[in-house]
């Protein structure tokens, strides 16, 4: 399948298939959580990070089952197509955006996905403190839901972003990897 | 024209209300600060920052409610780890509402201001940019009407004054079907729980920016027809109370 193809597969959904909700709302909700999980680890932004991945898996295991019912797409040839299906299709549908995916390996198991626009991180600014802007990543919590929801179809994969617009890069950029696909049955998972 | 002194707003939630070119005439909250003052935070050389883009691009978006649903109900269950009973917990919700609440109303009020709307008009009349709200009343149409706008695009369903004459200062704001609560099943050992006290708090956070001291809480009041029906109460202190006499005498609207 096409990038193009997966662009209007998303756009698709967007416009037809998906309850919306004022996109403020969800901003500042997210805003507030990684608040608190500032506030909670005394900005141990390692830890913050940490949290934001674990919740961000914990959506991801729910969000699959939601991306399969309002796609009806099926399993992916290979690891390009799964990009462009997590980036036209799956980012459209939960954020109403389609990042890029560009900075492929040769071997075509890693890519980079950069956004233009993050609607996670609107009216954020990280605080001024000599340390959020080298450690903490805002958006972290979308690492998690990849590597959540790919696990529940046996792709495992390894996320982390590079660079983000809020610690003053030009871009914001998250790298992704193919680990492995997953052969036998569920791994146990306790998270 | 001064620049905006945005290093005093630096905080790592969401800095609703300052925006760089509007700013200097309409920020109305003085802010001290240090001389010997250095910029720390780095910015990205294309000028990617909220003080570049304006603060109404996001103002008729819209995101996907399950992505709402998700954050939300992770937000619930970490905070259900680190509590011990249902009272802790909505305190805990209503603690992250609660800065929410102090910069809506700054949004709020320079979205009125700019585009020049009616939407506040219950709080000013319509040849004069709108003041923030000398009396209770004034406040609570605000909360019920364009801050329920914002946040869910409609008004909330009904704004009462309590009946008790032991309870002047209590006030109910009730939401039929809140959103909050739409993705939110609450166990039946814990049917006293309601996760909208998350709204409470940014209600409470509209009413302390407002100068109007409150407690605010979220209480089921279902219906047959209404089963996740929600009243928020509003319990204003006994300053608040005191002033509103006053300004009634003054005949202060």
């Amino acid at each position: 399948m096409s990038t193009n193809k997966a662009s209007r597969i998303g756009e698709e959904i967007w416009k037809t298939r998906v309850d919306k909700v004022n996109a403020e709302l969800v901003t500042l909700t997210y805003g507030t959580i990684v608040a608190q999980l500032c506030q909670d680890y005394n900005s141990d932004y390692q830890e913050v990070n940490k949290q934001l991945d674990k919740m961000g898996y914990n959506i991801g295991m729910r969000l699959i089952e939601d991306f399969l019912a309002k796609s009806g797409v099926g399993r992916c040839a290979n690891f390009r197509e799964t990009a462009d299906m997590i980036a036209k299709v799956g980012f459209k549908i939960f954020l109403n955006v389609a990042p890029t995916v560009t900075n492929w390996t040769s071997d075509n198991n890693q890519f980079s996905l950069i956004f233009d626009d993050n609607p996670l991180a609107d009216f954020v600014e990280l605080p001024d403190d000599g340390r959020a802007q080298d450690e903490l990543w805002f958006s972290n919590i979308l690492c998690g839901v990849l590597r959540g929801s790919l696990e529940m179809v046996q792709v495992q994969i390894e996320a982390h972003f590079v660079s983000d617009v809020l610690r003053g890069d030009d871009t914001t950029e998250m790298r992704v990897s193919l680990v492995r696909y997953i052969e036998d049955e569920m791994p146990p998972e306790e998270e | 024209m001064a620049a905006p002194r945005h290093s005093a707003m630096l905080s790592i939630s969401n800095n609703v209300g300052t925006p760089q070119s509007t700013s200097s005439d309409k920020t109305q909250i003085a802010q001290p600060q240090s001389p010997a003052q250095t910029p720390g935070l780095r910015v990205p050389s294309n000028r990617k920052t909220i003080y570049d883009r304006h603060l109404n691009r996001s103002r008729n978006a819209e995101l996907s409610r399950a992505s709402f649903a998700y954050l939300f109900a992770e937000m619930v269950t970490y905070a259900q780890r680190r509590v011990t009973g249902i009272q802790d917990l909505e305190k805990r919700l209503n603690e992250q509402g609660y800065p929410l609440g102090l910069r809506l109303l700054d949004l709020l009020f320079y979205r009125a201001t700019s585009t020049s709307s009616s939407a506040l008009s219950s709080s000013s009349t319509s040849s004069s940019p709108p003041n923030r709200p000398l009396r209770i009343l004034a406040l609570l149409h605000l909360i019920h009407g364009p801050l329920w706008r914002l946040l869910f695009q409609r008004s909330a369903d009904a704004l009462e004054h309590s009946v008790s004459p032991d309870t002047p200062n209590e006030y109910m704001i009730t939401d039929n079907d809140p959103l909050v609560n739409t993705y939110i099943s609450v166990p039946r050992e814990m049917s006293m729980l309601n996760c909208a006290a998350y709204i409470a708090g940014v209600i409470e956070g509209v009413c302390d920016g407002c100068g109007f001291e409150a407690k605010v809480s979220a209480h089921n009041q279902p219906t047959e027809m209404w089963p996740s029906r929600t009243v928020f109460l509003v319990r204003f202190g006994d300053t608040v109370m005191e002033r509103e006499k006053v300004l009634e005498r003054q005949g202060v609207k």
